[in-house]
């Protein structure tokens, strides 16, 4: 044994799966693009240069907090293209500029890097700055000052989105636009929310990748309809409305998937899909705003760790103890 | 090897949770098991399996034969140690094993003869406690890797409802193909030791589980069995999904009965003997001729060794000759493993004897070990998806950083196998399984107190 030679040693296994957290956010960024094309088909250059200000200042923003706080840089992650572009596509094509970049500054020092940064936040960081720019700019950020889309509409509706002019007592108004609109997203709404036609593809595409797992937005969006149903007493035309309509297309398949701010657990995720589909009818039906789905998830991003701990999965073989006494009594 | 539809086998009844599609990359899977030399030395140590360590029965000095017992004690879990080449011992004392522990060993100059002890003669058995009594005498551990010792695993109370026999041929882990060729270069000595094991030990349900990739193995045991007239169809052959960890005990057991065995039993509580395949073949041969642990098959691959081979070699043969056998190194080795990429184990030192339960020595170049960067937990949940104990390794890890010893329990962080699934599938690439490893330590530290 004279000559030692030394190897890399470690713990097993050692071998990987090729599958990158880089990787994954590409993933989510690649499914976010048919909806932005969408966008910038609906509204113009003006939802370009939104999208566009979102992201770099969500970057600069990540770059320039881990950089002040003598953290490893995390831009190489993605992390922080993702919740730029969710936060323009929470916003509408008209918003000053500055305001999208200080909805990015929000989410991602704020709300993201102060709790400790990728896989910390308590809430999603995109919503949680189209909230705080809801409550402080509430004459730019309210449905009402919405612009209408600028081409391919044929209903020359202007002003607020469909979500106002559905409601219980007179179901959908007569000026709202098709159904056919709404699929297209040739209606008018935030950036990113408008067309589900888009928003589904990108949605299909993840769960192809096995990026999300299809649960959370099958039951946010299969809990809403049921909710619906019975509220509007099977008027499906109302229906259809309801889920087409508003952010619900991009909130079950982009916010509410958000890994770090849904459940880890199969039986979580589906107690959060359906707190979701709740509190979004609540609002939408009972509230004094049109629209619920913002804060529905960021109110069950607040209660994930309950649900995680309540619906923790019993481990391999597992037996219940009071079985186990049942049979020693018999 | 693409599967095939193979009749007359079964199919298994249950689909775990879990579980992760490792490349398979059995390069040597058409590689018959070729004898390697006799190599000039053997260091043989007292501890090669679980349970008690042996002692030493000979000194510096001695001429041994092959088979000769050179290490045993009176314990009951143990199994004694058998000389494995013919020759002079020259050193009893500490050598370094591949874990890096220090163990009792003793060392043999082989007179290149290997010639055989004379005592050395088939067992006679009359009953089961001749027969357990005889798998002790043959120093059988199992061969698969865990190394724990044959005859206490066989010896369960004939009332206590153990009914079933599983010969584990699922070979899940990447590289590894011993287990594969045994079944088809030695498909006698794997079925005759089935059936004696079966007849003796009164197994009603026999299984030999094998992955459906290894679809030559199925054909080569169903034509072998179908020619011996001795031998009746009570043996199943089970087909099951490549996927790993397939071959774990807990997950075979439920994927070939049903069964679950709970945390923290074994599998006699649900009436299941798993035995690993060339432990069953081992079996098989050393009833007919009672020549002992001597030699075993370990697979040689990856991309730094410079012919990939599958070989016999006497047990305590160093692993730096087995690689030089192997044509050494073809490029810079940056990991040894020894075992296979999921579960085995990196070593520092090639220079360390092979023990009876390795099954492979693996070697790899750096570009194709690879090292991802470690980075934050982003809750994706792909652990919990591949944990095959149902398991949800990123809270065993957090709550292991807290040295919480009661929320562990609570998650059950002892029912861990360390297969490695949760590490392979990690995009972050978090180092799962030492953080398990370390969950598991603090349970047993806060049981110490």
């Amino acid at each position: 044994m004279s000559e030692m030679t030394k190897y890399t040693v470690s713990a097993s296994p050692h071998v990987r799966s090729a599958e990158t957290t880089t990787g994954i956010m590409l993933d989510v960024i690649i499914a976010l693009v048919p909806a932005g094309i969408a966008s910038i088909f609906v509204f113009g250059l003006r939802a370009l240069a939104v999208i566009a200000v979102s992201v770099i200042v969500a970057v600069l923003a990540e770059y320039l907090s881990r950089k002040a706080m003598k953290r490893e840089q995390t831009i190489g992650d993605l992390s922080a293209v993702v919740t730029g572009l969710l936060l323009a596509y929470n916003l509408p094509s008209n918003i000053p500029l500055w305001m999208a970049g200080l909805g990015s500054i929000i989410a991602i020092v704020v709300v993201k890097q102060m709790f400790g940064g990728i896989g910390q936040n308590f809430v999603n960081p995109a919503l949680a700055g189209r909230i705080i720019l809801m409550s402080s700019f509430p004459g730019k950020m309210s449905a009402a000052s919405f612009p209408a889309p600028t081409m391919g509409t044929m209903s020359s509706m202007t002003g607020a989105t469909p979500m106002g002019l559905v409601n219980l007592s007179n179901g959908v108004a007569e000026e709202a636009p098709s159904l056919m609109e709404m699929f297209l997203g040739t209606t008018s709404g935030c950036l990113g929310e408008v067309s589900a036609l888009a928003l589904m593809l990108g949605g299909i595409y993840l769960i192809i990748r096995k990026v999300i797992s299809p649960i959370i937005p099958c039951v946010y969006i299969g809990a809403v309809a049921v909710f619906m149903v019975i509220a509007f007493k099977f008027d499906m035309y109302a229906v259809a409305y309801e889920i087409l309509g508003g952010g619900l297309m991009i909130g079950a398949i982009f916010m509410a998937t958000d890994y770090t701010t849904s459940p880890i657990t199969r039986n979580g995720k589906i107690v959060y899909a359906i707190g979701c589909a709740l509190i979004t009818c609540l609002i939408r039906l009972f509230g004094s705003l049109p629209e619920g789905v913002s804060f529905s998830i960021i109110i069950m991003n607040i209660l994930v760790p309950h649900i995680e701990n309540m619906t923790y999965p019993k481990p391999f073989g597992f037996i219940k103890e009071k079985k186990e006494k049942e049979e020693a009594k018999s | 090897m693409a599967s095939e539809k193979i009749e007359g086998a079964l199919k298994p009844v249950a689909n775990g949770h879990g579980g992760v599609h490792v490349s398979h990359h059995k390069n040597t899977s058409a590689l018959e098991i070729v004898r390697m030399p006799i190599p000039d030395r053997v260091i043989l140590p007292m501890q090669q399996h679980i349970g008690a360590p042996c002692e030493p029965t000979v000194k510096v000095g001695d001429e041994v034969k092959v088979g000769q017992v050179i290490g045993d004690t009176d314990k009951f879990v143990s199994a004694p140690i058998h000389a494995t080449v013919s020759g002079k011992v020259t050193a009893v004392g500490p050598v370094k094993l591949a874990n890096g522990n220090m163990v009792p060993a003793v060392t043999i100059e082989s007179d290149g003869q290997m010639t055989l002890d004379e005592n050395i003669k088939a067992p006679v058995i009359n009953s089961r406690d001749d027969f357990l009594k005889a798998v002790r005498a043959s120093g059988l551990v199992g061969l698969g890797g865990a190394g724990f010792p044959t005859h206490v695993k066989l010896a369960f109370k004939e009332d206590s409802g153990v009914d079933t026999l599983i010969i584990n041929a699922a070979e899940c882990e990447p590289f590894i193909t011993v287990d594969h060729r045994e079944c088809v270069d030695n498909s006698w000595d794997v079925l005759s030791g089935v059936y004696t094991i079966k007849e003796i030990l009164g197994f009603k349900h026999v299984y030999i589980a094998i992955e459906d990739n290894k679809s030559d193995a199925f054909k080569v045991l169903q034509k072998v069995a179908a020619d011996n007239a001795d031998w009746d169809d009570s043996v199943k052959l089970v087909v099951l999904k490549s996927q790993y960890p397939q071959g774990a005990e807990k997950v075979l057991i439920q994927s070939v009965t049903g069964r679950c065995v709970p945390p923290g039993k074994l599998p006699s509580d649900v009436g299941c003997v798993v035995m690993n395949v060339a432990s069953v073949s081992f079996l098989g041969r050393y009833l007919k001729t009672g020549k002992p642990l001597v030699s075993r098959s370990l697979t040689v691959d990856g991309s730094a060794i410079a012919e990939p081979k599958n070989i016999r070699v006497p047990i305590g043969t160093e692993i730096s000759k087995i690689i030089d056998f192997c044509g050494g190194f073809k490029s810079e080795p940056y990991k040894v493993i020894s075992g296979g990429p999921m579960m085995g184990m990196a070593i520092a030192d090639i220079n360390v004897p092979l023990l009876k339960n390795n099954n492979a020595v693996l070697a790899f170049a750096k570009e194709t070990v690879k090292v991802k960067t470690e980075r934050a937990c982003i809750r994706c949940g792909r652990c919990v998806d591949a944990c095959p104990m149902n398991l949800v390794p990123t809270k065993i890890e957090t709550r292991a950083h807290l040295k919480d010893a009661e929320a562990l329990q609570k998650a059950s962080a002892m029912t861990c196998m360390e297969c490695g699934s949760c590490a392979y599938a990690c995009p972050s690439g978090r180092p799962l399984v030492q953080y398990m490893r370390l969950a598991k330590s603090v349970i047993r530290e806060a049981g110490a107190k």
